[in-house]
């Protein structure tokens, strides 16, 4: 696991281009982590417990609406909290490759015109 | 076809089914064995994590506790699940990308310390003991009780049958298993849930069961449950906060629940196996959707079961009991000690009259009959000679049915069907033995990979590690099934406080280690040592020692936030003036934070060889 030089196939992060991409990567993910631990924090920890006992004021259906938090609802938020992860976080993943990409095809190209007029 | 004969077709069939997965699964190399190739498929993973997660405390005793408890209860549902948003957006696929075998392998690398390698491994190896301990208890357990084999015997067969799946298939055995497990598991838990909710309201769905009126006079089924336990002077089923269980307390316990899922090695290791960042990724999500069937599920069990708890027993004279009750009165998960009035009296604390409903707990067979004898001798002189058994026994604190009552119990008190009643005998069979082997797994590679492996014989090869790794499976099966059979008295308090130890020491340090380029060795050492440290003075002294609650009032359950706070804040207050992390560990991080393999780094499958 020593630092040694990129081989074939791997990517260069002494390259600034690809550093800022990895950069651009970073925090799109840390910005789409904190919303949803946001949401993660309100449901648990705010609706299902800091809250619950104003809530249970409101219905939903026979639930008082604070106790249904606590034994249902949170935890269909957390599924979907997940699911949305996956979905937008696996995209970005997509999106990064498909940058990466483009700047390993230019460069192939440039090597390529540069070796065309050795 | 009777209920036993049921229950050995079901035991029967499923334990043929996870050895014949054992055979086909068996492997042949280290990888294969600790990550099952890394060739496990997103879905697959899931339901084996699924399965893993569910233990038999989740299966038998927890929808029992929120019956028990009515709101509070919640706090184990979303503590239990929201560890794994926790796990899913700030653990799984860093460590996926990292792409080692096991915790401690991350813990040392990253901290590069051989030190906090060590404390890494005695900390899986602490934890995975005193919960398989109490798997195989519950193995047992459900073999006595639906078998009527001494608990020794099921013991031993829950043995035999891990022993032979997991030495031969390893992670790869143990995760196709565990698949078949959450199945029978799952259809358990729902199939009576989804027939006694149709009985009860009306509605099929649980779900909505549970939020219905009535079938039998109209009432909402939660204003009925208020209604019945502000008459009978228990705390209102639905009202947030009571007694002990105020604000703070609940927040604490929540969270210190999820902190702790999402900090626990066994869980961890599972998005080892997996083929990519992105399946880990998908894994998490699915994993979190099959447990969360049986999680949304249980607290519809939980009040289903109380109503029936309740209308069947209060009020009631000898003759009208239900069979349930004579059939798990045997067990001592339910005693009735009468006032003299030949009626069962249930009540709670805050009832004037006494309640009449208890259970055994840990008093054996000959202390409960003698007990029996004098509170009928003190019955029948009218008071004048023995003794009030329910005095006896309320103040041993053993008021009111075992929780444990409710799962198993449940389907005969709605009088299902006797194959659901042995259906549930073979689910709870598969949530301890799939939670049990996959915690051996932790132990074997904690001992065979990280300490024999990675600290003592770095020059071993690959059949010898195998042959090691097995070796120490093998041993670890017999001394949890050992534990099992002579359960030392404290496991049952430890399993409880292992989240709030996991929460204080190792998830700090795994989400520093993972988004911090700049904490080193010695604050995070620091920090975990100091969390650790006081949550576990804190535990033993207020457990043991009779030590208040003196930390704003939060009980030992809920201190794992505190040291938590204090491992993160040790961390970070001493990290400048410390030296960062070495060329090597900065240059892991940036590939861990990078899905794409940027280089120079670490080739994942070349990485266990360094």
């Amino acid at each position: 696991m020593s630092s040694r030089a990129p081989q074939q196939g791997e990517i260069d992060v002494r390259d600034p281009r690809i550093a800022q991409a990895i950069e651009r990567y970073w925090r799109r993910n840390l910005r789409v982590m904190g919303v949803l631990l946001a949401i993660w924090a309100l449901a648990g920890l705010g609706c299902g417990v800091l809250f619950a006992d104003a809530l249970n004021r409101f219905r939903l259906g026979g639930f008082p609406l604070g106790f249904w938090f606590a034994q249902q609802g949170s935890i269909a938020i957390f599924v979907l909290l997940i699911l949305v992860y996956a979905l937008r976080l696996n995209r970005l993943d997509d999106a990064h490759h498909r940058e990466l990409e483009r700047i390993r095809h230019d460069d192939a190209a440039r090597n390529g015109a540069r070796g065309g007029g050795a | 076809m009777s209920i036993k004969l049921w229950t050995f077709l079901f035991v029967g069939v499923s334990f043929g089914t996870y050895l014949v997965i054992a055979w086909m699964g068996r492997v042949r190399d280290t990888s294969g064995f600790y990550v099952a190739g890394r060739g496990v498929p997103a879905v697959a993973n899931g339901m084996a994590t699924a399965a893993d997660w569910m233990s038999a405390a989740s299966f038998i005793s927890m929808a029992g506790l929120i019956s028990t408890m009515g709101y509070a209860g919640g706090m184990y549902l979303m503590g239990w699940t929201g560890g794994y948003v926790l796990l899913a957006l700030l653990l799984a696929p860093y460590l996926r990308k990292f792409g080692h075998y096991t915790v401690p392998d991350f813990v040392g690398d990253r901290y590069e310390s051989t030190t906090a390698r060590l404390v890494a491994v005695a900390c899986a190896i602490f934890v995975s003991f005193t919960y398989v301990a109490g798997q195989m208890r519950g193995v047992g357990i459900v073999f006595s009780r639906f078998l009527e084999v001494d608990i020794t015997v099921g013991v031993v067969i829950g043995m035999a049958i891990v022993f032979v799946y997991a030495t031969l298939g390893g992670m790869k055995g143990i995760t196709w298993t565990q698949v078949a497990q959450y199945w029978v598991l799952i259809s358990a838990f729902l199939i009576p849930a989804f027939a006694i909710s149709f009985k009860l309201t009306g509605t099929a769905l649980p779900q909505l069961g549970m939020g219905s009126s009535l079938v039998a006079d109209g009432i909402p089924l939660l204003e009925k449950l208020d209604g019945l336990h502000a008459e009978l002077g228990f705390s209102s089923y639905t009202a947030a906060f009571s007694g002990s269980w105020n604000r703070i307390n609940v927040f604490c316990v929540t969270l210190a629940l999820m902190a702790g899922t999402a900090g626990l090695p066994h869980v961890i290791v599972r998005f080892y196996t997996v083929k990519s960042v992105r399946a880990a990724r998908w894994s998490a999500f699915w994993a979190l959707l099959f447990i969360s069937l049986l999680y949304l599920t249980a607290p519809a069990t939980a009040a289903f079961a109380r109503l029936y708890m309740i209308q069947s027993l209060h009020g009631h004279a000898e003759s009208e009991l239900p069979s349930w009750f004579h059939n798990w009165e045997r067990t001592g998960l339910i005693l009735w000690l009468d006032d003299g009035d030949g009626r069962v009296a249930y009540h709670g604390p805050g009832a004037a009259a006494a309640n009449e409903i208890f259970r055994g707990g840990k008093l054996g067979a000959a202390e409960l009959g003698d007990l029996r004898v004098e509170h009928q001798r003190w019955l029948d002189s009218g008071g004048a000679e023995g003794r009030d058994g329910r005095l006896a026994l309320r103040e041993l604190g053993l008021s009111g049915p075992d929780r444990d009552i409710i799962v198993l119990a449940t389907p005969e008190m709605a009088a299902l069907a006797d194959w659901i009643i042995a259906l549930v005998a073979a689910g709870g069979l598969a949530a301890a033995l799939s939670t049990a082997s996959g915690l051996l797994l932790v132990i074997s590679s904690s001992v065979a990979h990280d300490l024999y492996y990675r600290v003592l014989a770095p020059e071993a090869d690959e059949g010898r590690r195998l042959v090691i790794g097995r070796v120490v499976i093998g041993l670890a099966v017999v001394v949890a099934g050992l534990l099992g059979i002579f359960p030392p008295g404290f496991v049952s308090q430890v399993v409880a406080f292992a989240f709030g130890l996991a929460a204080a020491s190792f998830f700090p340090v795994i989400v520093l280690g993972i988004f911090s380029k700049r904490v080193g060795t010695i604050p995070a050492m620091t920090g975990m040592v100091g969390g650790m440290g006081f949550t576990a003075f804190y535990i033993i002294g207020s457990v043991y020692g009779g030590m208040p609650d003196w930390c704003f009032g939060i009980g030992p359950q809920g201190i794992g936030v505190v040291g938590m706070l204090i491992n993160f804040a040790l961390a970070l207050l001493l990290t400048p003036f410390s030296a960062p992390p070495s060329d090597t560990v900065r240059a892991m991080i940036d590939t861990i934070h990078e899905p794409e393999g940027a280089g120079p780094g670490l080739v994942i499958e070349a990485a266990p060889e360094r």
